[in-house]
């Protein structure tokens, strides 16, 4: 089971959940996780990607507390019992 | 006279005002805090008025949502109101211009960033792109002005669904004469200073046109650098800057159903985003450009520092015709005559990037 972990600012679109345990079976990527979120909380995955499936410019994730964009993006492999962790980066005025 | 209302977008939110005389108002408290309002549109069209409403988060990507008991709840789609099809490769950053059609009731048109016009049927509640505008062969060559490559305005003929045009900035004004299924530029007589052929074929800097409410085919059209006027809706234009302090600006807002009648915010020059004269003045022309006359009755005396963008000019639809201005530094103005008399309706707000404002029957 995979555990993606939100912050405050997107629990309005989860009902409220701080974290989705989503089982998207061996070999599955990045993208197929947030594809299960999307089934499940689709205003949530809105706010992640856009919609070209893209991660979304000022929105960071972390698979195992690495940056997905230094391990090749939305198609990085994420293992059985990964922990996909969903911030707002510093950005704003 | 029925309630005014007057929806103020700015950068961190929506901002509700009501008023019975245009004189005392009722503001509500921020509505979508932290998102930016870049456009709204009031459709009283129907028995109910809907508010439709671009809003942006700088991390969570934009919404167009609508509110059809004047701003208490709002719709909370599952999907993108308005997205780029998958082979475009495109992704919506914000919506900046929304408009509906007079002749068609259920018809908005919205224009976004990057430049795209897109159409809806059913009031705002979902869009479909323009694929003609979007297939043209010059937007690649199209421009990115400091706010991001956009269209910014949207003109539905109000007399003939067939006729549509539209501007962006390092663009210029595009038409389509079929309903949308091709496009032109429309830009002969505008200048683009900062191009080595400053008149080129497209590529203006364009910042906002306006419609003569009882002339469609004269427009009025602020550009970077240059005012002018198109008596042949869009296909030529000609200066209106001589008797203007300056030819700088963004705002350019026509009288809601008096002809030759428009009103604009001068800036001193690209180079001086001051306001002209370093004073708080609204410009009206009576007479289409000929001639223009500041109005100060009521807004702010002494040094003025802060400018009015391009949306954040509106007039309302009573009789006699509100208008409205926002400032960046969060305070807007009304003047319930025309221009003759301004008071303040809202201070310290967030910088204001537009107001709408319409009679609620």
């Amino acid at each position: 089971m995979t555990t993606v972990v939100l912050p405050g600012s997107l629990r309005q679109y989860s009902d409220g959940a701080s974290t989705l345990d989503v089982d998207v079976g061996s070999g599955a990527t990045l993208g197929d996780v947030l594809d299960a979120v999307e089934l499940r909380c689709p205003r949530l995955a809105l706010r992640i990607r856009d919609e070209q499936g893209a991660l979304r410019r000022y929105v960071n994730v972390y698979l195992d507390r690495v940056d997905v964009r230094e391990l090749g993006g939305i198609s990085v492999p994420v293992g059985s019992s990964a922990e996909v962790l969903v911030l707002p980066s510093v950005a704003g005025g | 006279m029925t309630d005014v209302l007057l929806a103020i977008g700015t950068a961190k939110g929506l901002v509700l005002a009501r008023s019975a005389d245009r004189r005392t108002w009722q503001v509500s408290d921020l509505r979508l805090p932290m998102n930016g309002v870049y456009a709204v549109l009031i459709d009283t069209r129907a028995s109910v008025p809907r508010i439709l409403v671009s809003a942006d988060t700088s991390h969570w990507g934009p919404t167009l949502v609508h509110s059809d008991d004047l701003g208490a709840t709002w719709s909370d789609p599952d999907a993108m109101t308005i997205a780029f099809p998958p082979d475009t490769g495109a992704a919506l950053t914000r919506v900046w211009s929304l408009a509906a059609s007079t002749i068609e009731p259920e018809v908005v048109w919205a224009g976004s960033q990057p430049s795209a016009l897109f159409r809806s049927a059913d009031r705002g509640a979902h869009f479909e792109l323009v694929r003609p505008l979007w297939d043209h062969p010059h937007r690649s060559e199209w421009g990115a002005g400091f706010g991001g490559q956009a269209i910014h305005t949207v003109l539905p003929h109000p007399g003939d669904p067939s006729l549509l045009t539209v501007a962006m900035s390092t663009g210029g004004v595009y038409r389509s004469l079929n309903a949308g299924a091709s496009w032109a530029p429309s830009n002969t007589g505008v200048s683009a200073y900062f191009l080595p052929d400053p008149l080129p074929e497209f590529g203006q800097c364009v910042h906002k046109v306006a419609r003569d409410s009882a002339t469609p085919e004269r427009l009025y059209l602020q550009n970077h650098r240059g005012v002018y006027r198109s008596d042949d809706d869009g296909a030529t234009w000609t200066s209106i800057a001589d008797d203007l302090p300056c030819d700088f600006g963004f705002a350019m807002v026509a009288h809601p159903r008096r002809g030759d009648t428009a009103y604009s915010f001068p800036i001193e020059s690209d180079g001086m985003r001051l306001p002209a004269g370093r004073a708080c003045r609204v410009y009206r022309t009576q007479d289409a450009g000929r001639s223009w006359s500041a109005l100060a009755d009521g807004l702010p005396d002494g040094p003025y520092y802060t400018s009015v963008l391009r949306d954040s000019m509106c007039a309302d639809d009573c009789d006699p015709a509100g208008i409205y201005f926002g400032t960046r530094d969060g305070e807007v103005y009304c003047s319930p005559d025309e221009g003759e008399h301004w008071s303040l309706v809202a201070s310290h707000l967030p910088d204001v990037l537009c107001v709408r404002a319409a009679e609620l029957s």
